[in-house]
């Protein structure tokens, strides 16, 4: 530890930190503008200028300049003052101080530094520049004359969503930031460049002119868009969904969220289910809460309990899970099954189905292979960090998959299974790796699982797991990247097909089952099944088509829920706005159900429902704990099933990144940007 | 002593009576304060904080740039914004609401619009038989501007020096 004085005050720092660093230890503020925690420095918008002894006798940039033993900081001097007013002058002479048509107004650095440090008046009565508009896609508005060329959005679109659409050119006054040949941007985690934008230079395009900041009531939650269970910020007005923003979760999300995180939520006002509805006659009525129920109480004491069928969906949270299993199981149904796409996951031991060297953790990961996984769609959250580790060299990564483009270099291994139970012999560079690494760790996919030879292909991975040591003392490289943010409760509370009874994918089948029960399951083809189909859900999506009674549910902004991500860190979800018309909170309808149907549920709050399912499965009150940030050593050989192992290649789980659930397929905002992913790639083919 | 003497020779000579009578006559004579309204008006300063009004540039285009300053500054809550991106995609309102019996006319949403578009003009007499009629809209408004322009116009170059 090196010892520098920050105005006059000795402050201990790790030699490395930039002066910037230092002074904020000492607690002093250091406005910026181009300098962020997570990207490179640039020191390209000088506000931080500071005067430093020793050293020439002028201000310097703080965030480029390494502190150094026995340094002497100045941030309050009349010079770091002049020098402040001087460089904020120079940043308002191109800047068209058009606030109040400004969608950053109210959360601007720009306008907070320049109340802050600023002159009160400008001396400067030449013209002002202007720039083009760029086009940057459906999620970007730009308003280039507000830009004060801090370069943030450059260096995050190059160096952590690792796809280079966004540059600098010219110099001097006619600098300006473009993007490659004008195209949109394409990358998942784009919409990040509005956040950092310290301007009012990239804004928001859906949330064009929609509300000011400080009329948004804001609620601290969990995004269920994918299994990674990203920390957001849901901003609401009037019992809208206006927007949704990161918050900060080093464990998690770091201080990213995906495109399809951000802008999902325009699908929470459409194609929304807000009254129950009963088919009469092949036609879909509405109903009373009453009469649906009634409907539903008639068609499940006439049927037998193997009859009936219970499948749930992507997007639930522990809790109406848990209504759902509990009502259920009192009613002697054992045809449960969380597992929509046929995922082998399940049995064993809990670690089997959990991302087990936890999210944060991966980074010490020094060579990683993953198994029909695309990191890049189905968490590209996650996707971040292993761009982030492959930039930084410490770690080397293999593919057993797709061979799409993943914003990192990797070793392509193979297409299919074949590669997997081959591997150990074949491919002897990547595997030397393997076999060297420290803290190898292996990623599998639910492209991998999710098919007919998923137990055998999770048994083959499990088997390399073992032959290349991946679990061992102290390390814990065994990890399965969900898709869903409700797979791993789902797993947890055991909602799977007991003894002898029928999976997801058989429940389907005509013929099968002649009650089925859709806890918002809509990933799944219903139409086959000639089964009387209920659906609890919130959208008019492929579930409540088919079905015969519908019961409204709420969205995951609509209600207090637990979710638990990939890594099994359960995480409280909370309620922003009130469910739609009609529509409850689903554990409620559950428990209301269960009063009809004669199995009453021993719960009236969600508070009783919280300590039925703390006592009944204690790791649901483990709040924000990853159990892998602990490593444990498990049985690889009890994971997966015997059988054959069909040649196919794996696919990724998610197909289209925009469309991947009820609400994001209702939104506005994901088409577009479905549309533009699609065009793209057409003229990428030609 | 002194004093009652005096007292009693004043009273005496009734010279109160003949200044309160004097004071009586004199305005008796002198011109009438009290003016006839609705025909005549007291005198109205450019200040004056009556009924609200939107107002327009002079090529018609309306001047509020829905930035939602005077909705956030009204100490009653009485103004109610919405908006969103018009077709030129300009930045406009959907909706513009006073609800003028909530209204302090305080005048702070005219100090804070930046383009002086939301003023409140020299109107006092806009009673109504209903509570809903005083619920003021977007239309409500910028025709109250179209209506009191010339007079809105004149008071805010009046009051420009001492701004």
């Amino acid at each position: 530890m090196a010892i520098a004085k920050v105005n006059g005050v000795e402050v201990e720092f790790e030699p490395g930190m930039t002066v910037l660093q230092v002074a904020e230890l000492a607690g002093e503020e250091i406005p910026r503008f181009c300098y962020h925690e997570r990207l490179s420095i640039a020191g390209n918008c000088r506000m931080c200028l500071v005067e430093v002894k020793p050293g020439p006798p002028k201000p310097q940039a703080s965030c480029a300049l390494p502190a150094a033993e026995g340094q002497e900081i100045f941030t309050k001097t009349p010079m770091v003052k002049k020098a402040r007013e001087g460089v904020m002058e120079f940043l308002l002479i191109n800047h068209p101080l058009d606030c109040p048509i400004c969608d950053q107004g109210g959360e601007c650095d720009l306008q907070d530094q320049a109340v802050g440090y600023g002159r009160d008046e400008s001396r400067y009565d030449e013209n002002k520049r202007a720039v083009e508009e760029k086009a940057m896609g459906p999620l970007i508005k730009t308003v280039m004359t507000r830009c004060i060329q801090c370069t943030r959005c450059v260096r995050f679109i190059t160096e952590v969503a690792g796809s280079p659409e966004i540059g600098l050119i010219s110099r001097g006054e006619d600098v300006e930031i473009t993007t490659y040949l004008g195209a949109a941007v394409t990358s998942e985690l784009s919409a990040n460049v509005i956040d950092l934008c310290p301007v009012g230079a990239l804004t928001s395009k859906p949330y064009a002119f929609e509300a000011r900041p400080w009329e948004l009531k804001k609620t601290e939650s969990i995004d269920v868009m994918d299994a990674l269970g990203s920390s957001i910020r849901v901003d609401a007005r009037a019992n809208a969904v206006l927007r949704v923003l990161p918050r900060i979760n080093e464990d998690v999300n770091e201080e990213w969220i995906s495109d399809k995180t951000r802008y999902a939520v325009d699908g929470l006002q459409r194609q929304r289910l807000d009254r129950p509805y009963v088919r009469v006659d092949g036609k879909l009525k509405p109903a009373t809460w009453n009469e649906a129920f009634a409907a539903v109480a008639a068609k499940i004491k006439a049927t037998a309990p193997e009859r009936i069928g219970v499948i749930a969906g992507d997007l639930q949270d522990a809790e109406s899970l848990k209504a759902t299993k509990d009502l259920f199981t009192a009613l002697g149904v054992k045809n449960l099954d969380a597992r929509q796409d046929g995922s082998a996951l399940g049995a064993g031991p809990r670690e089997s189905w959990l991302f087990n060297s936890t999210i944060a953790g991966i980074e010490d990961a020094d060579v990683v292979l993953f198994v029909g996984a695309n990191p890049r769609l189905e968490a590209p959250v996650l996707n971040a960090r292993f761009r982030k580790q492959w930039i930084a060299g410490k770690t080397r990564f293999g593919v057993i998959g797709e061979q799409a483009d993943l914003t990192f270099g990797y070793d392509y291994l193979g297409a299919g299974a074949k590669t997997l139970s081959g591997l150990a012999k074949a491919k002897a560079d990547f595997v030397a790796a393997l076999k060297a690494a420290e803290r190898p760790a292996i990623i599998v996919g639910q492209g991998a699982l999710s098919r007919a030879d998923g137990a055998a292909i999770l048994k083959a991975a499990a088997g390399l797991a073992k032959t290349f040591n991946v679990v061992r003392e102290g390390w814990n490289g065994w990890n399965v990247l969900h898709t869903a943010a409700a797979r791993v409760a789902g797993l947890d509370l055991g909602f799977v097909p007991g003894e002898g009874a029928l999976a997801a994918g058989d429940m389907l089948k005509p013929g099968a089952v002649d009650v089925l029960f859709l806890l918002g399951a809509d990933e799944c083809e219903t139409a086959a099944s000639d089964a009387f189909k209920i659906y609890l859900g919130t959208h008019g999506d492929a579930g409540a088509h088919k079905a015969d009674v519908i019961l409204p549910g709420a969205a995951y902004t609509e209600k207090n829920g637990l979710y638990v991500n990939t890594e099994g860190r359960v995480q409280i979800g909370k309620r922003a706005v009130f469910p739609k018309g009609e529509a409850k909170e689903d554990w409620s309808i559950l428990r209301a159900l269960s009063e009809v149907l004669g199995h009453k549920l021993p719960y009236d709050s969600l508070d009783q429902l919280r300590a039925k399912l703390f006592a009944d499965h204690p790791t649901f009150g483990q709040i924000d704990f990853a159990p892998g940030s602990v490593p444990t050593v498990f049985d690889l050989a009890t994971v997966g099933g015997e059988g054959e192992v069909s040649d196919a290649p794996f696919e990724s789980a998610v197909k289209a990144f925009h469309l991947t659930n009820p609400i994001a397929r209702a939104s506005v905002t994901m088409a577009e940007c479905a549309a533009n992913v699609s065009a793209a790639s057409k003229i990428a083919a030609e | 002593m002194m004093s009652r003497i005096t007292q009693a020779v004043k009273g005496v000579a009734l010279l109160d009576f003949a200044g309160a009578f004097g004071l009586a006559m004199k305005y008796l004579v002198a011109p009438k304060k009290t003016v006839i309204y609705p025909n005549e008006r007291g005198p109205q300063s450019p200040r004056f904080r009556g009924e609200h009004a939107l107002r327009r540039y002079p090529n018609g285009e309306e001047r509020c740039i829905a930035c939602k300053l005077c909705e956030a500054i009204c100490p009653a809550q009485a103004i109610t914004i919405e908006a969103e991106p018009r077709e030129d995609g300009s930045r406009r309102t959907t909706r513009y609401d006073i609800d003028m019996v909530k209204c302090i006319y305080c005048g702070l949403c005219q100090e804070a619009c930046p383009v002086d578009a939301i003023v409140e003009g020299p109107n006092i007499e806009f009673a109504v038989e209903t509570r809903e009629e005083l619920y003021y809209d977007k239309e409500k408004l910028l025709d109250n501007g179209d209506r009191w322009e010339r007079l809105i116009a004149k008071n805010l170059e009046l009051d420009a020096p001492y701004r």
